[in-house]
């Protein structure tokens, strides 16, 4: 359970984060959405404690972030990074061995070695473990990052708009990539989205964000609705329910 | 593969070692070998120390083009050493005993190079072509600042500070070699210890809190250590310019991973094969007394547009 309590944060001076309380609930997607702008990404790196704490409290279960120990809240909780191009002399299986580092240090066990192999095909990058990453498409780049996180065994596991770039195989991919690590592996994922329709397709609960507060959070077929979206993003665009799916025609 | 490559590489930096101490010997062998021996000593030292240095200044700036040289280093060397000779005289300065003078310069140097590079990845972050600029901007300041000392200075101490202001590798005594092979010796094994967590910080401040590394704290220690590394080599022979970013470029054409259990000895090892290898060419083979970091220079500075022109634009 991830546990925010009276969470203020600025940048420059200005507002972007104003009297967050939030309770996340263990197990299921959680999407952050909002207008750019609204402190969706800011509160993700607060938690991901990729940014200072200036004010208020984050617990993710009974960690707290900027007190505990860096390395043990690396074998709790893992940042998807955004597709980065830092290492392309990495082979695929090199990646996702990174993700034991914080258990390991630098020395891997069997056991790493067997959770590595494990990661590879549990993600069917086995083929292409030995390629290197600047070979790969955007979409298997993205999808070995995941393996790494996989590797990581965090229960709580972030993402930041992953699906910048991505085409819509790749996008519905790692949606359902994410679903079954949520469902099969008991993970608990927070993730960034942009494109509702994402949202509400995938996610089991929605946090919606305007500038710096939390307007809505509740189920997804709940949360999405024309008058959210005129209130939230000023826009009115229609939501049709077909079936169990919801819809907004853009 | 890359492992064997480097037991190629120890191979031709023995024959080297062996060509350098061996060859042209004629008279007392003993004392040929151990007067050779002091100066090899020091190529290695030196060699080893700025190879170790810019592989670490690449991993914590993410760059291959970047070393502590270019960043304008060795306009700060220049520069302590003139505000040195400026404030204590060129009399007291060549009077100084050789270790004093090597601790005042590179201790000195040490706090300036610390403030210097903390000063330019704090501001810069890791826009590359704004830190090259920031860098080549604080060189040309600290020549400008250097010239006019230079000029204030009378000529006897200005001959003084000529003496020291290159790479030279004659007349390197053995307490001072001493003192500068414990003073390396301590940062090379740190760096060595911290090899796996280089490896981490080299993929980028996210993915290395990620992974439980502070990139903060790492980047700081990585400082500290690059500047222990080059202010001692430097302090001891002189500046020597692109040397690094030559032998770290071709280290990583030999051994292309990003591993620093393989880069960092690759890096060292390559080093040491192009400084004694060059200085027992230059001073066996062509019995010439042209200074080995003219040559350096000339090469490194060519692989440096070579890899400042060919880099893709992202």
């Amino acid at each position: 359970m991830i546990t925010i309590r009276d969470l203020n944060h600025d940048r420059d001076g200005k507002p972007t984060l104003r009297e967050i309380d939030l309770t996340l609930q263990s197990g299921g997607i959680t999407a952050l959405i909002g207008p750019n702008g609204a402190g969706k990404s800011t509160l993700l790196s607060l938690i991901a404690r990729l940014i200072p704490l200036q004010h208020g409290q984050i617990m993710v279960d009974d960690l707290q972030i900027g007190a505990c120990a860096n390395d043990a809240l690396a074998r709790r909780l893992a940042i998807l990074p955004q597709t980065s191009d830092a290492a392309p002399l990495l082979t695929v299986r090199e990646l996702v061995s990174f993700g034991r580092y914080p258990y390991h240090k630098g020395r891997p066990s069997a056991e790493d070695r067997e959770r590595v192999e494990a990661a590879l095909a549990t993600f069917d990058l086995a083929p292409l473990a030995e390629r290197r990453l600047d070979t790969l498409s955007g979409g298997q780049r993205q999808r070995a990052q995941v393996a790494m996180t996989f590797a990581q065994e965090t229960d709580y596991i972030l993402l930041d708009e992953p699906l910048n770039n991505l085409d819509i195989a790749a996008s519905r991919g790692l949606m359902h990539t994410l679903q079954d690590l949520a469902r099969t592996h008991d993970r608990t994922i927070v993730i960034v989205l942009h494109d509702i329709n994402y949202a509400a397709a995938y996610a089991d609960q929605i946090v919606a964000m305007k500038d710096g507060r939390i307007t809505h959070h509740g189920a997804a077929r709940e949360v999405v609705t024309d008058a959210m979206l005129s209130e939230v993003y000023g826009t009115s665009a229609r939501v049709h329910r077909i079936g169990d799916t919801v819809v907004v025609a853009v | 593969m890359y492992p064997k490559r480097l037991w190629w590489l120890l191979a031709l930096l023995g024959l080297c070692i062996a060509l350098y101490l061996g060859l042209g010997a004629r008279g007392n062998w003993g004392f040929v070998l151990s007067f050779r021996a002091n100066k090899l000593i020091a190529l290695l030292l030196v060699a080893v120390s700025v190879s170790t240095a810019t592989v670490l200044f690449q991993t914590i700036t993410r760059n291959h083009i970047l070393t502590p040289s270019v960043m304008g280093f060795d306009a700060l060397y220049l520069l302590t050493l003139t505000v040195l000779i400026f404030v204590l005289g060129g009399q007291t300065f060549t009077q100084l005993p050789e270790i004093a003078q090597f601790l005042v310069n590179s201790l000195l140097l040490m706090g300036a190079a610390l403030a210097l590079f903390g000063t330019l990845l704090r501001r810069g972050g890791h826009d590359l072509f704004r830190m090259i600029l920031t860098g080549i901007i604080f060189a040309g300041l600290f020549r400008s600042v250097s010239s006019f000392l230079q000029r204030v200075i009378d000529p006897n101490e200005f001959m003084v500070l000529q003496a020291n202001a290159f790479a030279r590798f004659g007349r390197v005594d053995t307490p001072l070699l001493t003192l500068a092979a414990l003073l390396t010796g301590g940062a090379l094994i740190a760096a060595w210890r911290m090899r796996h967590r280089l490896d981490v910080l080299s993929l980028g401040d996210e993915s290395a809190v990620n992974l439980g590394e502070d990139p903060k704290r790492g980047m700081f220690q990585v400082l500290v250590l690059v500047s222990i590394l080059v202010s001692v080599s430097t302090a001891l022979v002189g500046p020597m310019a692109f040397l690094g970013l030559l032998v770290v470029s071709v280290a990583r054409q030999i051994t292309p991973v990003m591993f620093h259990s393989i880069m960092l000895p690759s890096a060292g090892l390559v080093s040491a094969i192009t400084l004694v290898g060059g200085q027992m060419v230059l001073e066996r083979a062509l019995r010439s007394s042209t200074p080995l970091v003219v040559i350096v220079d000339v090469l490194g500075g060519l692989v440096f547009l070579i890899l400042l022109l060919r880099r893709k634009p992202r």
